[in-house]
């Protein structure tokens, strides 16, 4: 659905600033219905590379295609109907203060030239899917920072678009409103049907939400792929970035194992193993296991506390050929 | 106080020229001077459509305009004004140097006004297909009104001032009756009622100016 081909984007140096390399040379695929993330370090050419979707910023080279054309190739005026098609909501959400909440939900529709009637029709009934029917007239400044974003989530899919690209949303938003946001962003994706591409420098955000995602980094895709896949990739960056391995230093002594918790390998067959057979006392030592992407994956740091282990390291080796991810913390 | 019967007619009248002049050249500036000041906002390198030469120009233009005395503009359109006009005298031909005088400086507010409107909001507009002219007539506008009341308030009492030096040219008006009764006749009780009267035309238009935007931005 979205599809970016060996994109680059030098912003010109101003003066006596040198040229800025944005994005170098990135491939992007997201299939259509899925959930996608870009995370990275601020500055790694996220916003750069979500705003290239929909031409805002043009490719230095490369080319972008969106539901099969290639907006690089077109012209002007037929990618501005392009856009029409591709929903976008912002960090700092974006609304006309001289609108209410109806009237910016209206404003794509105004803009093609849909009837009035027929914008009072859709605006109602897109509000309602955000669950603010009840605030149609009011004015943005009278609403919270999530309201704010409902609003602008419900004008993006005003035109009914396939795609909704989604450019820091929740960053200026609290927590609570970062989960409704989320919820209402992945609930629409179900309910449309629709292709979602989120940029974020929150791994939070890319665990509760995302399906795949992709990690850059200095404008480079350095990581990427399915998050189910990603987790159970003990060298992927991204994945390290997503489950942040515990940190074994000499303030945790003894004797010290790393365990990937992921669906296929849980980490009761090691406690099984350790406690169960060879009688050791474990105890957990750091780390943590999350729900993501429908699957249970962590990284957890075990500490034996006592017990014989001298059967240890063949149990390990044992453990790993059926599966497990475990090994012993170099001393 | 026996002259009063006789220069109240003439106040009125001179209250009177002093509205129409104010009134027509405000309005002409409304028409001329939100399209120039639009035009400087988006033809600016940073602007929807930039056009660094026509920016360039119009710029000159304005500040051209906007660093004249007055009362050299009055005498330097004159020209221009009998060619429109046909009179280069009276309150009809100094509608022309009012207007000209007052529309860069209204341009120029428009500019500040515009270049308010956070970025953002016309990458959100041009997001969803909008075209140009449309980004300025559903965002840049709109958005900027309360602003822009408030810029065009400034303008017509600028106006106001601006007139009472037509009198100059024969365009009477409150400037000119304050001169020829007040100062030029001795009678600083003249005087000061007009200033009165300017002062209460100024406050009337500057509150409600203020009322206006203010009850817009509360939106
Ligand atoms: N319009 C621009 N002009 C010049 N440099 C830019 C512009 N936009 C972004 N950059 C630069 O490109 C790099 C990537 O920026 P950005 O895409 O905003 O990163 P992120 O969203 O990941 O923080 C940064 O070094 C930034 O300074
Ligand atoms: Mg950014």
């Amino acid at each position: 659905m979205i599809e970016l081909n060996r994109v680059r984007k030098v912003f010109p140096g101003r003066r006596d600033a040198a040229e800025v390399v944005a994005l170098d040379g990135v491939d992007l695929t997201v299939p259509a219905g899925d959930f996608a993330g870009v995370v990275g370090p601020s500055g790694s050419g996220k916003s750069t590379l979500i705003r290239l979707v929909n031409l805002l910023e043009r490719p230095t080279s490369g080319s972008v295609a969106v539901a099969g054309r290639v907006l690089t190739d077109l012209p002007a005026d037929q990618v501005r109907q392009a856009r029409s098609s591709i929903g976008m909501v912002f960090q700092h959400f974006e609304l006309m203060d001289s609108r209410t909440a109806a009237e910016n939900v209206e404003h794509p529709l105004e803009l093609t030239g849909v009837g009035r009637a027929e914008r009072r029709r859709r605006s109602a009934e897109l509000l309602d899917l955000v669950g603010l029917a009840e605030r149609a007239g009011a004015r943005p400044r009278q609403l919270s920072g999530g309201q704010k974003q409902r609003v602008a989530i419900a004008r993006a899919l005003a035109a009914r678009p396939q795609v909704l690209l989604c450019d820091e949303a929740t960053s200026a938003l609290d927590q609570a409103s970062t989960t409704g946001v989320l919820e209402l962003l992945r609930r629409v994706r179900d309910e449309l049907g629709l292709t979602v591409l989120l940029i974020t420098h929150e791994m939070a955000v890319v665990k509760a939400v995302c399906d795949s995602a992709v990690l850059l980094e200095a404008g480079r895709v350095v990581d990427g792929g399915r998050l189910d896949d990603v987790l159970t990739r003990d060298d992927s960056p991204l994945a390290a970035a997503l489950l942040p391995a515990p940190i074994a230093d000499d303030r945790v002594a003894g004797t010290l194992l790393r365990v990937t918790v992921t669906e296929t390998a849980p980490e009761a067959a090691v406690l099984r193993v350790l406690v169960g057979q060879l009688g050791l006392a474990v105890e957990v030592a750091g780390g943590s296991v999350e729900t993501v992407a429908g699957g249970r994956h962590g990284r957890l740091l075990l500490r034996i506390t006592d017990g014989d282990l001298s059967g240890l390291d063949t149990a390990l080796q044992q453990l790993r050929a059926e599966g497990s991810k475990v090994e012993r913390v170099a001393a | 106080m026996s002259d009063w019967s006789r220069i109240a007619p003439q106040l009125a009248d001179a209250t009177g020229e002093t509205l129409y002049m104010v009134a027509v050249s405000a309005a002409l500036t409304v028409l001329l001077g939100i399209p120039l000041g639009v035009l400087l906002t988006v033809t600016a390198p940073d602007g929807l459509a930039p056009r660094r030469w026509t920016n360039r120009v119009l710029g000159l233009l304005v500040n051209l305009g906007r660093s004249l005395p007055f009362i050299i503009l009055l005498v330097l359109v004159a020209p221009v004004t009998r060619g429109l006009v046909g009179t280069t005298i009276g309150s009809t031909a100094a509608i022309v140097p009012l207007t000209i005088g007052a529309v860069p400086f209204l341009a120029r507010l428009v500019e500040t006004s515009l270049r308010e409107v956070s970025h953002g909001k016309v990458e959100a507009a041009l997001a969803m297909g909008a075209r140009r002219r449309q980004v300025v007539r559903t965002v840049l506008l709109p958005e900027a009104l309360p602003s822009l009341v408030a810029g065009v308030t400034v303008t017509v009492v600028a106006l106001i001032s601006y007139s009472a030096m037509a009198g100059a040219i024969g365009g009477g008006g409150l400037g000119d009756f304050a001169i020829r009764f007040g100062y030029q006749q001795f009678r600083t009780d003249i005087t000061l009622l007009t200033v009165v009267l300017l002062l209460v035309v100024v406050q009337a238009l500057q509150f409600g100016g203020d009322t206006w935007a203010r009850r817009l931005a509360r939106r």
